[in-house]
């Protein structure tokens, strides 16, 4: 079984650094932007060409998803919409490295994760179109609902590793977040708390570069990873655009876990392609140049080259994918425009596991209210 | 036969009221598909393209580019084509009465009424006769027995202002309903900082009558009332209009590409240590060339501009001295010296100040610098410049000439380290082998970063620049 070292060495890869960081050693990288497998002298993997079309499928299938979303958004059917694009691999490869009992903790731009996770996309769509909270059961799943608040999620993972280790149970915990998300208070606590209790915990930052609109260098004098040592657990980074590295160093970090080993901080150094939200203009804040470089790092067109090149998938199987992206998003289309409005009254049907008499008084006064209006169906 | 559909302007960022349509991407009559890109809107967070709902045929632009048009409010007529993806079972009637996007929380719409209250009458005739609504007024009575709740799950934020206009109808109307205040008259309806400035000036705001939306007294109406003369605030009943821009001082707010273009500028001047020189030139050569070139083939349909001399004298001469194009990296502690010229040409435009660049203009032969100096500046007036278009210059001519200025103190495009004025070609007494004659002269001006470039450095360039625009024959030497 692989343990996590302190410090993983790799091959450094000519300007994986954003143009703003210095230079940056130790990057995981099992594929490179130009399709070519490369080995890793800790990390390793020896996918079968199904399980690396299934990989290319995702990839292309949650990226269509998004597409598809930020457009309704655009249409006026979505309040908002975090958009994943660029961050595929980190999402997809992580979801994968996922044993159907552990359990993922969410910020609000894992659609990647959910998707792996067997989350139906339009129940992450009717959050977005604010008909409810989130639509699937965490439980079932193994996916928490998601987190709006940066990073308190952090917090539940490390509160819930610690439960399945009092429970003894053989669970890893992978608990997301963003480069931005390093700078608050909670998720320094979570991870002074996952130290020292060895908890079975997983932490994934997304460094996508971007705070909204804060560059990672206004945030960190040092690489993220590196913050992982002084909380006294092994930190590594890893090329977030490369799925085959993501699925390979996750992997070992939550097999560790669930030796006991304790927490692990993995870096996915990626790219967030388009704005925070719908609600902000990238052009303001970053050069269009930075993107283009991105662009050469995208993380399907070097799986898509590497599939070709083996020749583990030909023109039909990509046509196919593509079809398949393209009925995914009719469904989602079709799916969120005729989410209805949820009648008002549910809002107080989940504030607690179980109704209270202040609660149900509360409902009856407002339904009453309801009723008293014209054209009212009760 | 397909049906009608609108797209009502959605709120694209969060909590918008209104944006402006920068452009159209489609015409009256074209074929769209679902997700096309129909128009550019700037709002106040983002210039963002619009993609249809639907896929049919454009049968109206119902707001002209340039406008500013309210959430909410249809920008587009799309007839759909039977099988629209995006059909909801609507029934093709046209579109008005059709919301069924979330257009957001909206501006002051009509839609968002209130909902009447059931009374007594309307409940029991409910049974034969649901649809029927009862005129406001007849729920006057209701109000007494039940306050209005705010806030509650059927009025947005968008109904405030509809619910306030219903408000102070009623209020007005209903004479014999108990005072809610207990002052025994309507408080007047005004926000607190309007309030705070009537308590301010000594206007009274019962004596007004509020010129907003239901009534509402706003801070014009105040500044009015306390402009007019005493005893005389009563009479201040009709509205002001918004100050015209001849009297006083107008404020604009600072948004989009004059928002980019200051911070930009600032950070230019106040990070790259700034120098310019002049040097005025006799370029009547070079106008001469001008006219001799235009009439070859090779420039047929082609603008041979003065510009097109000065880029490629400015490109002869960075050969010379490849630092002048180079950068300063603050990160790395680095100049940088790129293996290629991008040569951006600052344009005037509709939205503002842009920097487009030609990429690799040091490989192009002159027709071809000339075709992309036009299609670079056409391309910004239009509005179609894209960021990439911007990215990655590496020097820049500003051309003030056109303005008819002799020349400036340019400042450098973020990220360079040289910027080239050109001013007014000027026919000028000038000392021409002896004498005092007519000649075409013009001031040229070059402002570089002293990081990177020394004086010695920046005035061999500009005399390079100034010699080949002096006798272009020079050119061959380079």
């Amino acid at each position: 079984m692989p343990t996590v070292p302190a410090t993983a060495v790799a091959d450094p890869v000519p300007g994986a650094g954003a143009p703003h960081l210095p230079r940056q050693p130790d990057l995981v990288q099992l594929l490179t932007p130009e399709g070519q497998r490369v080995e890793d002298p800790v990390y390793s993997i020896d996918p079968t060409p199904d399980e690396l079309r299934g990989l290319y499928r995702d990839l292309v299938l949650v990226r269509r998803w998004d597409t598809e979303a930020t457009a309704l958004q655009r249409q006026g059917e979505l309040g908002l919409w975090a958009s994943l694009l660029g961050q595929e691999a980190a999402q997809v490869g992580a979801g994968h490295a996922l044993r159907p009992d552990d359990m993922a903790f969410p910020t609000y731009r894992e659609h990647g994760v959910a998707w792996v996770r067997g989350v139906d996309p339009l129940h992450v769509m009717s959050l977005f179109r604010g008909v409810d909270n989130g639509g699937w059961d965490p439980v079932e799943t193994g996916f928490n609902l998601y987190t709006i608040v940066i990073p308190a999620q952090t917090l539940h993972a490390t509160g819930y590793a610690m439960g399945v280790q009092r429970d003894g149970a053989e669970t890893a915990v992978l608990a997301f977040f963003g480069d931005g998300a390093t700078s608050q208070g909670e998720i320094n606590e979570a991870m002074i708390w996952a130290a020292s209790f060895q908890a079975p915990v997983v932490f994934f930052c997304q460094n996508n570069q971007y705070a909204i609109s804060a560059p990672i260098e206004r945030q960190s004098r040092v690489p993220l990873y590196q913050r992982a040592a002084g909380f006294g657990f092994p930190g590594v980074r890893v090329d977030g655009n490369d799925v085959l590295a993501v699925l390979a160093v996750t992997r070992a970090a939550l097999a560790a876990a669930r030796e006991g080993q304790g927490p692990t901080f993995i870096e996915a150094f990626t790219y967030r392609m388009g704005a925070h939200t719908t609600s902000d203009d990238p052009t303001r804040y970053r050069l269009a140049d930075e993107l283009e470089e991105w662009k050469l790092r995208d993380p399907i067109a070097r799986l898509k080259v590497y599939l070709a090149h083996e020749g583990l998938g030909d023109a039909d199987f990509f046509a196919g994918v593509e079809a398949e992206g393209d009925e995914l998003a009719a469904r989602i289309r079709s799916g969120t425009t005729s989410m209805e409005p949820p009648p008002a009254v549910s809002m107080f049907d989940a504030v607690y596991a179980e109704q209270t008499p202040p609660l149900a008084a509360q409902r009856a006064e407002f339904e009453a209210y309801q009723a008293s209006f014209e054209g009212s169906s009760s | 036969m397909g049906a009608l559909k609108q797209f009502r302007l959605p709120d694209v960022g969060e909590g918008l009221t209104e944006g402006e349509i920068l452009q159209w991407l489609v015409a009256v009559g074209d074929e769209v598909t679902v997700n096309q890109p129909l128009c550019e809107v700037e709002t106040a967070k983002a210039a963002v393209e619009l993609p249809s709902p639907f896929a049919g045929t454009v049968t109206a632009l119902l707001h002209e580019a340039g406008s500013t048009v309210d959430v909410g409010a249809p920008i587009i007529t799309i007839e759909t084509s039977g099988e629209d993806p995006a059909a909801d079972g609507d029934g093709g009637q046209a579109a008005p009465e059709r919301t069924a996007n979330l257009v957001g929380y909206g501006p002051r719409t009509t839609e968002a009424r209130r909902r009447p209250r059931r009374t007594g009458a309307a409940v029991a005739a409910r049974a034969t006769a649901p649809a029927v609504r009862t005129p406001l007024l007849a729920t006057v009575p209701d109000l007494d027995t039940k306050p209005v709740r705010h806030g509650g799950l059927e009025m947005g934020r968008a109904a405030e202002a509809n619910a306030l206009e219903e408000e102070a109808t009623t209020t007005a109307a209903a004479t014999a309903a108990p005072a809610r205040h207990g002052t025994g008259r309507p408080r007047p309806l005004a926000k607190p900082p309007v309030r705070k400035l009537a308590r301010d000036l000594g206007v009274d705001l019962a004596l007004l009558t509020g010129s907003g939306p239901g009534g509402v007294i706003t801070r014009a109406d105040v500044a009015a009332a306390s402009a007019a003369p005493a005893g005389a605030s009563a009479a201040v009943s009709p509205p002001p209009s918004p100050p015209v821009s001849d009297q006083g001082e107008q404020r604009i707010p600072v948004t989009g590409v004059r928002k980019h273009t200051a911070a930009a500028m600032v950070t230019s001047a106040f990070t790259a240590p700034h120098v310019t020189e002049f040097l005025t030139v006799d370029v009547t050569r070079t106008m001469k060339l001008r006219t001799r070139l235009a009439a070859r083939p090779e420039f047929a349909g082609v603008k041979v501009s003065p510009l097109l001399f000065v880029a490629k004298a400015l490109l002869l001469a960075v050969r010379r001295h490849p630092m002048v194009n180079a950068r300063w990296e603050e990160g790395t502690r680095e100049i940088v010296v790129p293996g290629h010229v991008n040569l951006g040409i600052a344009a005037a435009t509709p939205r503002g100040l842009l920097v487009p660049n030609v990429k690799d203009a040091e490989r192009l032969s002159l027709p071809d610098l000339a075709r992309a100096l036009t299609g670079l500046t056409e391309t910004a007036r239009a509005g179609r410049t894209s960021p990439a278009d911007m990215a990655g210059g590496t020097i820049t001519i500003t051309n003030v000439g056109v303005f008819g200025v002799d020349t400036g103190t340019p400042i450098l495009n973020p990220g360079e380290s040289a910027i080239l004025a050109f001013g007014a070609v000027r026919a000028m007494p000038w000392v021409h082998k002896g004498r005092v004659v007519p000649r075409q002269v013009t001031t040229l001006a070059l402002s570089f970063d002293h990081r990177v470039i020394d004086g010695e450095l920046g005035s061999r360039f500009l005399a390079d620049v100034g010699a080949v625009l002096h006798d272009p024959a020079a050119a061959l030497a380079f």
